[in-house]
């Protein structure tokens, strides 16, 4: 087969019907204070780790609420556990704990790497 | 004998203004369109934000009415134009009125979800609006698809006729996104196990309130916030409407199956706003609302003397904002009156 130089691009639609959203049942029974998480954006500008790499917990919590599992999982790990975080969230989510939470949902997951 | 008043439009701004204004002393006639006066009131089942039933409002304003009131209901106003110092009516059942003073209280219909056409309002089964989704509850009836079915997923679409250019409105209708804040608890409460998203552009929870029932939505109902305004919709063979939709603070497109989709419907100013613009020689700004004669310091007063202005006629606005502007328009019509 000769190779023409073309592919099929990935969808990138958050399928919402087909994604199975298996962290988030994990992770909203651990850290209930998801739930107050209003995506303003506070975290990730504090955030060390997002100084230097693409890492957002206001993206992460979102990806984790939509089941977009695979970047979940390929962004988790950029978190240094430092906890900035929590002390700049204006509403209170316990973000340490959730982070640690995602991350412990995705080694439960069949997900995992 | 007493100087007399013609309040037009018997909702909240009308009857509110009508009740302080016989305790002063003026004798009132209410004009009202439609069969009963209350206004849309009449359609709402609970209020923004403690859900306290509507009727408890719509008893009160009944309840403060003069027993002297002259209300004229089925009638409009077929010809109406200013003279010297009076108003002087020509209502559709043929009876003339002179006033000493005229109140606007025109206040607004709902924005005709028809006219965006992507959302499907009146083409799928399962897409409704926010007055139809009150009526549902004002009925006391359970919520269902069009198939009868319990619905598992329900999509509350914010600005449908609001901030669109398209369809004419640049405007803000202000009390929606509280609406649909509202009803997605509302739905919760019928149905704890339902899915239900919020899809907003902003949420606009200005009022005191506004924001606890928004984090009660989020916390104690799970009810989703998706930042993203509906771009399009198809209906599937089993009824169920496919959307797109951009997840905006993600960057990603969407796509997902709702049982239900709820429209929040805007604010539009009232059709007859058109014909006493013209009779009564009033402004009306580009959206169509009456502008008043100052917007900071006489939002009461029109460009004429004599003519008053209380309520959504002069835009949107909440129940306790129309009820205080009637009763400032009260005051500022006894004003002028005895001045003249």
């Amino acid at each position: 087969m000769p190779d023409f130089g073309y592919k099929i691009a990935k969808d990138r639609q958050i399928d919402y019907d087909e994604n199975k959203r298996l962290i988030f049942s994990e992770v909203a029974a651990w850290e209930p204070s998801i739930y107050r998480c209003i995506s303003c954006g506070t975290c990730a500008a504090t955030c060390s780790a997002g100084q230097y790499t693409d890492y957002s917990l206001r993206k992460l919590i979102l990806l984790v609420k939509r089941g977009e599992e695979q970047e979940v999982i390929t962004n988790v790990s950029k978190c240094l556990l430092c906890g900035k975080c929590q002390l700049a969230c204006p509403m209170g989510v316990n973000t340490r704990n959730l982070i640690l939470g995602i991350q412990n949902a995705v080694k439960k997951t069949t997900y995992a790497v | 004998m007493s100087k007399t008043v013609l309040i037009i439009g018997g909702g909240v701004a009308g009857l509110e203004a009508s009740g302080v204004l016989s305790k002063l002393g003026y004798t009132i006639t209410i004009v009202e369109a439609s069969d009963r006066i209350g206004g849309k009131l009449n359609r709402w089942a609970n209020l923004f934000p403690t859900q306290r039933p509507a009727e408890e409002v719509l008893n009160y304003l009944k309840f403060q009415l003069d027993p002297n009131t002259s209300i004229i209901t089925n009638t409009k106003i077929d010809d109406i134009s200013l003279g010297k110092t009076q108003v002087s009516a020509t209502l559709s059942n043929g009876n003339c009125i002179q006033a000493d003073a005229v109140l606007v209280s025109t206040g607004f219909e709902f924005f005709d979800a028809r006219k965006k056409e992507e959302y499907g309002y009146k083409i799928y089964e399962n897409v409704i609006t926010s007055v139809d989704l009150e009526q549902i509850f004002k009925d006391g009836k359970e919520l269902k698809t069009s198939q009868g079915k319990t619905p598992k997923r329900i999509g509350i679409i914010h600005c449908v006729g609001s901030r669109d250019e398209k369809v004419g409105n640049t405007y803000c209708s202000k009390v929606c996104c509280v609406t649909g804040v509202k009803q997605a608890i509302e739905i919760k409460e019928r149905i704890p196990s339902c899915e239900v998203f919020n899809f907003y552009m902003d949420l606009r929870m200005f009022d005191r309130h506004f924001e606890d029932i928004y984090k009660k939505a989020q916390v104690e109902h799970h009810v989703q916030f998706i930042r993203g305004r509906l771009s399009e919709a198809f209906e599937n063979p089993d009824g169920s409407v496919m959307i797109k939709v951009e997840d905006t603070l993600l960057g990603k497109p969407m796509k997902m199956n709702l049982d239900l989709v709820v429209l929040m419907v805007g604010f539009v100013p009232s059709s007859s706003s058109v014909f006493l613009k013209k009779g009564l020689q009033l402004e009306t700004g580009n959206d169509g609302f009456f502008t008043p004669a100052d917007e900071h310091y006489k939002t009461v007063c029109s460009n004429q003397k004599g003519v008053f202005f209380a309520g959504a006629c002069t835009g949107p606005k909440t129940i306790e904002n129309t009820i205080t502007e009637a009763r400032a328009a009260a005051l500022e019509i006894a004003t002028y009156l005895n001045q003249n």
